[in-house]
């Protein structure tokens, strides 16, 4: 790999022992890849605070001790504790004070305290065709595909090497020619009541990581209006059950302006014409159990916005929650609410907001078994390894209308 | 020795039984960090532990997150004693680089085409220049 002069300073030490250690892995991550030079990136999203054990806490705070300072705007993802609402996790010690030192470093390093999975919806919107280096599989697949921003999807640790140096090796999807569907994915036979469904985003997104793994697709047939949470439910399920890093939608998504130019006027490796049959099957192994007496419902994953809220308060359409409704956000929405005067609201509705993380990533629910329902694809996929729970999965009006009963209620109509 | 071609993306030495995964893996909430135990129910390979073990796999899916849970294994000496990719997965091979970086440990990561997959022998020996070798059971 060529490195330029002052990429080799680095690598040489001469911006210090962390940038140095941080251009070693970078470049050793290039020459793995077989990427030729390095490019400059312009942001980072940072996965690195999210407490996994003690080893990445002495990663950080090595970091740190060398006087580590990140070089580019770097927002944080979640971390494992509520910062705001510490009494709501129930991590124990000596985890929650190694959780706690883990965030801290980060901070420590120059990063911005945003702790929100959905940095999209934070604040933090890189430009079509501008290089970054997001980790957070969700928001690598939103910034590639509903911003047409570019970055691979990199792993825990790669996020903060590139944030230090402002650099990421030139491969995979900063490449132009590597960002072309090659996989079309016709939605043209199923029906716009469907469409109109928000629980039909996420079994689409679970189809596709599942059927085309870390290919690119591209999708047609759905409306021209497809809301942005739509697409982040679809790229975060996407990036759950599979390797999808980016997608297209013909019409919607800014590097496809058409069909043909998704493809890049090729014709596809794969082409697939789904039937309403192939998703309600996906929906269907969505849950774990056919159970229907409920503990738990968790929403926001990825993170909820004001509008996701909003749809929660209407459709709950103030009756209370008979089994609560664990609602993950960041600040940046917990702000929102406070100013819209909403937060008394869900709190008398049953509606328990967590902020700064989530209830996947950290210890949350009241008992370590039970029976969660769910309209996060994300959540689906992770809830039984991660929580104990077992899921049920259905669209956030089913959510509503279960969490008022205890019990699952589902309108089937849309998906027969 | 077997003819098999396989491409070192980190080099280094190891043997052990072979782990084979029949379905693709996300390292995070797949795999118990303080265990080395495949801990999502709905993966056939359910159960059984890495540690130790050649790991055998087309790539890992879902979380960037893998990185740091495969550090953890290292960390906690529950690592895989070598991997075998299908694909060069970045997050996999990451999580080796940096605890390489962090002094935890040193093990090969190659890749090999899948269609050999299936003949490999239960116990194996990977060479620093990423040749394959069956060994007897240890």
């Amino acid at each position: 790999m060529q490195l330029s002069d002052s990429e080799q300073a680095m690598l040489d030490g001469q911006a210090g022992v962390a940038t140095a250690m941080a251009m070693r892995i970078i470049t050793e991550m290039g020459r793995v890849s077989g990427a030729e030079k390095m490019i400059p990136v312009s942001s980072a999203h940072i996965d690195s605070c999210l407490f996994h054990g003690a080893s990445g806490v002495e990663f950080a705070e090595r970091l740190v001790a060398e006087k580590g300072r990140v070089c580019v705007p770097s927002s944080l993802n979640v971390g494992a504790l509520d910062l705001l609402h510490p009494e709501k996790i129930r991590l124990p010690d000596p985890q929650r004070g190694l959780a706690r030192r883990l965030m801290n470093a980060y901070v420590a390093l120059g990063c911005i305290p945003s702790w929100t999975c959905a940095p999209y919806q934070a604040g933090f919107r890189p430009k079509c065709g501008q290089d970054i280096a997001w980790a957070e599989s969700n928001a690598v697949v939103f910034a590639n595909s509903v911003l047409g921003a570019r970055t691979n999807r990199y792993g825990d640790f790669m996020d903060i090497c590139c944030a230090l140096t402002g650099r990421a090796p030139y491969t995979g999807l900063h490449i132009a020619a590597n960002r072309f569907a090659t996989v079309e994915v016709d939605t043209g036979q199923l029906s716009n009541a469907l469409k109109r469904s928000d629980a039909f985003y996420a079994v689409l997104g679970t189809w596709l990581g599942s059927t085309v793994g870390s290919d690119i697709a591209v999708i047609t047939g759905l409306p021209g209006d497809v809301s942005e949470d739509r697409l982040k439910a679809l790229g975060a399920s996407a990036a759950s059950s599979g390797g999808v890093a980016l997608f297209h939608v013909a019409g919607v998504t800014p590097e496809a302006p058409s069909l043909e130019a998704a493809l890049n006027h090729r014709p596809p490796q794969q082409r697939f014409c789904l039937t309403t049959g192939d998703l309600v099957s996906v929906r269907d192994r969505m849950s774990t159990t056919d159970r229907d007496q409920l503990d738990v419902i968790a929403v926001g994953s990825p993170h909820f916005s004001l509008d996701e809220f909003q749809r929660l308060l209407a459709l709950l359409d103030g009756r209370k929650c008979a089994v609560p409704i664990y609602a993950c956000t960041g600040r940046h929405v917990l702000h929102q609410l406070e100013s819209h005067g909403l937060l008394g609201t869900l709190s008398s509705a049953g509606v328990e907001l967590i902020v700064d993380t989530c209830v996947v990533v950290t210890d949350v629910f009241p008992k370590t078994s039970g029976v969660m329902m769910t309209n996060s694809g994300k959540f689906a996929h992770y809830s039984l390894s991660l929580t104990g729970h077992e899921v049920v999965f259905g669209s956030l009006e089913d959510c509503a209308n279960s969490a008022v009963t205890g019990r699952v209620v589902r309108d089937e109509q849309s998906w027969r | 020795m077997m003819d098999i071609r396989t491409t070192a993306l980190l080099a280094g030495d190891a043997s052990g039984q072979l782990l084979s995964l029949s379905a693709d893996i996300s390292f995070w909430g797949g795999v118990d960090p303080c265990s080395g135990r495949i801990i999502d129910t709905r993966h056939p390979q359910y159960g059984q532990c890495m540690a130790g073990k050649i790991l055998v796999m087309n790539r890992s899916i879902g979380s960037s997150s893998g990185s740091s849970v495969l550090l953890e294994l290292f960390q906690r000496k529950l690592a895989p004693a070598g991997i075998i990719l299908a694909e060069p997965d970045f997050i996999i091979v990451l999580g080796a680089v940096v605890a390489r970086e962090m002094g935890y440990g040193d093990i090969p990561v190659i890749q090999l085409n899948p269609e050999h997959f299936d003949g490999l022998p239960e116990c194996l020996e990977i060479s620093r220049s990423g040749s394959l070798k069956a060994v007897h059971k240890q």
